[in-house]
Order: C-alpha cells, then structure tokens, then sequence
C-alpha cells in the first residue's frame, strides 16, 4: 500500500476538502496519512519522513498558497524527500487568474502536479497511480 | 498485619518510611548514607537501626518494597528518526519509566555518536525510528550500527514493526541483548510507550541493580521493583485519579527540586480548552515527566547559572553583595553543604526559585497565534496546564524550608511568559515527609492505603 501525506498548508482552517481527499483515497487504497488543517511545511516534510511516503498532497484554499508553498521542494530535497512527488490543489492563489499560468507557476517551483479549484478527486488518484506505479 | 516497609536508596540517602496496615498510618521515617562502594546493605541496616530505635514498638515487618535512584539512577539513550516524532516518542517512554536521559540522536547515527555512546556511561538504549509500514531504512542502518560497535548495552528495539524481522536477524548475528517490542510510535503522533515502559523496568529490575552493586539489598528487602522518579510518578497518578471510593486530587502536578536535576511531573490530558485552539505535535502522556539536567541545588548549581545573566539572577535574590559565582561553584563542588546563614538559605531560595520557574517554562504547554483570515488561531504544543489544581513539591529545599509554597509560586503563570500554559491559581502542597516515592511503591500492594497516607500528609 502506497502512502502519501496530505494536509492544508499554511494559516488556513479549511477543513471539509482535507476530509473528503482523505475518504476518497483511502477508498482508492492509499494509505492515507492526515495531518490535518494548519500545518507547516515542516509538518508535511516529518510526516512523509517517518511514514516513508511517496507523495505530499498539499491543498490550500484562502488564497495564501503560493507563499506557503515557496522552497517547499528545496526543502524536501535538503531533508533527503527528493524522490517524493509533490502535489498541490485548491484555491492556492491570489485572486482570479489564468491556470496555464498558475500551474507553470508551481510547476517551476518543483510541484510534479498541480490543481485548479473543482478538480474531481479521482483525477488525482489517476495521477497518483501513474507517477507512483502500481 | 504488621509493618510495611518501604526503602528508597537514594543517591545520597537510603530512606525508610514504616507503615503500620493495622493502623494505616506512618509510624516512623529514617535515613542513613547509601553505601554502594562498600555494601549497601550497611546503610539500610544503619537506617533500620535507627528507625528501631525512634519508634521502639514497632510491630513485625511483614513486607518490604524498594526502589532505587542510587548510582547515578538509570541512563538510557533514546535514539528515533525525526527529532519532534520517534525521536520525542523515544525519549517520553525513558523518562516516563523512571530514566535519565543522557544522550538522544535522531536520523542516521555516525561514527561520531556511536563513539559518544561508547564513551559515555549508558545502562540501556532504546532504538526507536518510522511508523509501523514507514521509514525502516534509517532503523536498520542504526541497528547494525550500534551492533558493530558492540557496546555491551542491552537494546530496546521499539520502532517501525516492518524493520524488526531484519533487526532479529542482524542482532541474533552477535551476541547483543536486545528487546523488540512495541512501535512508540505506531502511526503518526500516536504516542504507544507502555509496552517500552515495562520492558525498561525488567531490565533495571534484572540487569542494571545488579550492575549498579544494589543486588545485595535484595537479600533482606526482596525485589527492587522500580527506580525511583517511576515511583514518583505512580505516586501522583494515584493521587489524581483515586482509588475506589477514595477519591483522588483530578489533575495535578509534582515538581521535584533535586541536588542535580529538576523532575517535572503532571497528571492530566492537557488538551486545549478553547475551540479556537489546535493541537500540534506528538501525543502527550496521560501521566507526564520531564527532567531538567541543568537545573538543581548542587551539582547542577553551575549548569543553572549559565541560564540566567546576574541580571536575571537578581530578580530571584534581594542580596547584593553576594559573588554569585562562587557560591554556586561551592555548591556544585560540596553536594553536601548546607546552609547556614540567612543569606546562604536566600541564595538557596533564589536557586530553587529559577529551577521551578525554567523547568515550568520547559514542561508546559506553549501556544502560537496564527493570524487567518477567519480570526486569530492558535497552535497548542504540549499540555494545557492552566486548571492544574494541585501542585505538590518535593525533594530537599523545598521540604524542609519554610518559604517552600512562597519558592512554588514561580511556577504560576507569569505576565512576561503569557505563551506558557502554566498553572493559573493552584493549591500548593508540601511533601514534609518526604513519603511520595514510597506511597508509589506502597501503592503497588495498598493503593487505597497509599492514597489515604498522601492525602493526610502533604500539606
């Protein structure tokens, strides 16, 4: 059973979103490790250190998640994660703007995948499946 | 029914506490030098001497418990992956068994720390790292480790329960003794320290009295069954939880003022008392100790200077004149000194003061405002202490020291500490007879008893 992190990063208290990732990958067979609401990057990077996971999914919604999510893959890399994939979905920028963008964004900031709001959850997992193997 | 005895050979003293069943009551207290160079049996039998003679009808003994802090206490190494996880985990479950502990790595051990390990005295180890189904790479890379450095230490291997068929095979190659138990921590911030717990006290029970030249008590006391701070510690969760219909204390804590260290014990979840609150971080123990090795009356008098600046020192000590330095190192130099004047007992007062007040910073809870856009948030780390109702003292300057509820204050929660969750408005309770350790042992056979004892004397 393959494990990942998954969390809302940052000074956001969403939590309804974190929840239903949670069922739906647990319902995938993912072993699922939540760490739930407000939490740091370090918080993502001992998690997936101690469970030895394959993917940090990292969800944002209030806007804020671009700043969050600044050297996370550095960070990953300098605490030995470099072979983690990392994930991020949600509401993870400042006001409306173009996706295409926002996802080259994050993707040169070292995101393997990256998510707009309304994403379907199984889109992910198909992701997951591809990038972590069977 | 007669007399049940209980011994605690100290580091410094061996202390008998007499307890009539028939009359539960403490009928006679005594102490004497413990002599673990020579024969230890000759300081309990100096104290018994005594004892005899200050309570001369003393009924038969009939029973004997014993616990045990003397030749240093018990050493351990906690070793774990990441140092707020398996590391934290690993450490929690050494000292809620009663250990010190004096060397703690995380990740993978080098070469430089396993000859830390092999320099310094350690009677067990306990190796810990990844959740159960996680990380069992770096747990087996330190397994053969610490197999190749052959250090005659018994192992406790209380990690990922994917790594320990490997870690048999890697230990069963040499000839390491070694104990697989338990995950401390099984799945992320679940902290699982019981079954690591009860191997540790087999081991000091079969192993390191013996090691330590205690053995030979047990000709007349039967079984040393724990070492002392675990008594302790039994002693207040008794306390805070009752025992049948004798009611117990709630929520409560100990703070034990020691020549070399500063034990910190508290009963209660601790869990955050306000919706806007978010816990963080690993699990905390029901039944919660922490040692504090730079903060004590005598050998530790040096390592508690360091802390504070002369300026800081000031506002526990009203004396000017006083060469704060040399006083201390004359502490730390003679453990044994006692003071005389006036301004030496402040000087006393002054260091308990900063030992209760930095271990209470060290021991609870903290809380972090987190500025969101629906309202301030705040992380808690560690246990809300704020409703603690009780806080009992214990250990030498405060026992005997008239000012000791005035020293105990320091724990209170402070205008310039507001982050800290300490206690708000206590009760606070003196241990005058210096009977906890033994109400712990006593309570293994008589709890309700026990509890009876500790309610009538601490005061």
């Amino acid at each position: 059973m393959k494990t990942v992190v998954i969390g809302v990063i940052g000074a956001d208290v969403h939590a309804v979103g974190n929840k239903i990732i949670d069922h739906v990958l647990t319902e995938y067979g993912f072993n699922v490790v939540n760490i739930g609401v407000l939490s740091s990057q370090e918080d993502f990077i001992n998690a997936a250190i101690e469970t030895n996971a394959k993917a940090i999914l990292v969800s944002s919604l209030y806007g804020h998640g671009e700043m969050d999510c600044k050297y996370l893959r550095e960070n990953c890399d300098e605490a030995g994660l470099g072979h983690v994939k990392l994930y991020v979905g949600g509401n993870i920028v400042v006001g409306k703007q173009d996706f295409k963008e926002v996802e080259q964004r994050f993707k040169k900031m070292g995101f393997d995948r990256v998510y707009p709001p309304g994403t379907n959850i199984e889109d992910a997992v198909k992701d997951l499946r591809e990038d972590l193997g069977e | 029914m007669g007399i049940h005895l209980l011994v605690d050979f100290g580091s410094t003293y061996t202390k008998l506490t007499a307890v009539d069943l028939e009359k539960e009551d403490i009928i006679g207290t005594s102490k004497a030098m413990t002599t673990v160079k020579t024969n230890v049996l000759d300081g309990f039998n100096l104290a018994l001497e005594k004892l005899k003679v200050s309570c001369p009808d003393m009924p038969e003994i009939t029973g004997i418990s014993a616990c045990s802090s003397a030749a240093g206490g018990l050493k351990m190494a906690a070793i774990g992956l990441v140092e707020e996880l398996t590391v934290e985990a690993a450490k929690r479950a050494c000292l809620g068994a009663g250990a010190l502990v004096n060397l703690v790595f995380s990740h993978h051990l080098s070469r430089k720390e396993v000859k830390q390990l092999k320099q310094a005295d350690i009677d067990i180890i306990l190796l810990a790292g990844g959740t159960d189904g996680g990380n069992k790479e770096c747990i087996i890379h330190n397994a053969k480790k610490l197999r190749d450095a052959d250090l005659g230490v018994p192992i406790i291997v209380a990690g990922n329960k994917d790594a320990a068929d490997e870690i048999e095979e890697i230990f069963d190659a040499s000839n390491q003794e070694y104990y697989i138990v338990d995950n401390v921590m099984p799945k992320l911030k679940m902290l699982n320290v019981k079954e690591a717990k009860e191997v540790i006290r087999q081991i000091f029970i079969t192993k390191i009295i013996e090691a330590k030249g205690i053995k030979k008590a047990e000709e007349q006391t039967g079984e040393i069954i724990m070492p002392t701070p675990e008594a302790v510690l039994l002693a207040a969760e008794l306390l805070a939880k009752g025992y049948e219909d004798e009611e117990g204390f709630n929520e409560l804590m100990v703070i034990d003022v020691g020549g070399a260290t500063t034990d910190v014990h508290t009963i209660g979840e601790g869990f955050p008392k306000r919706s806007e609150v978010i816990l963080k971080g690993l699990q905390e123990p029901f039944a919660k100790r922490t040692v504090e090795g730079d903060l004590g009356m005598r050998y530790s008098a040096n390592a508690l200077l360091s802390l504070v600046s002369p300026y800081e020192f000031k506002q526990y000590y009203e004396y000017d004149e006083t060469d704060i330095e040399q006083s201390a190192l004359k502490r730390h130099e003679n453990v044994e000194y006692l003071p005389d004047t006036d301004q030496e007992r402040a000087f006393d007062n002054a260091l308990a003061r900063i030992c209760c007040d930095y271990s209470m910073s060290r021991h609870v809870g903290h809380v972090e405002v987190v500025y969101t856009p629906l309202g301030n948030m705040y992380y808690q780390t560690g246990k809300d202490l704020t409703d603690i109702q009780y806080v009992i003292g214990t250990g030498g300057v405060l026992i005997n020291n008239e000012d000791a509820k005035e020293i105990l204050k320091e724990v209170n929660h402070k205008s310039n500490k507001k982050l800290e969750l300490r206690p708000t408005d206590p009760v606070f309770l003196i241990d005058r007879k210096y009977i906890l350790a033994s109400m712990g042992l006593l309570g293994q056979k008589y709890p309700k008893l026990a509890l009876k004892l500790m309610k009538k004397y601490l005061v």
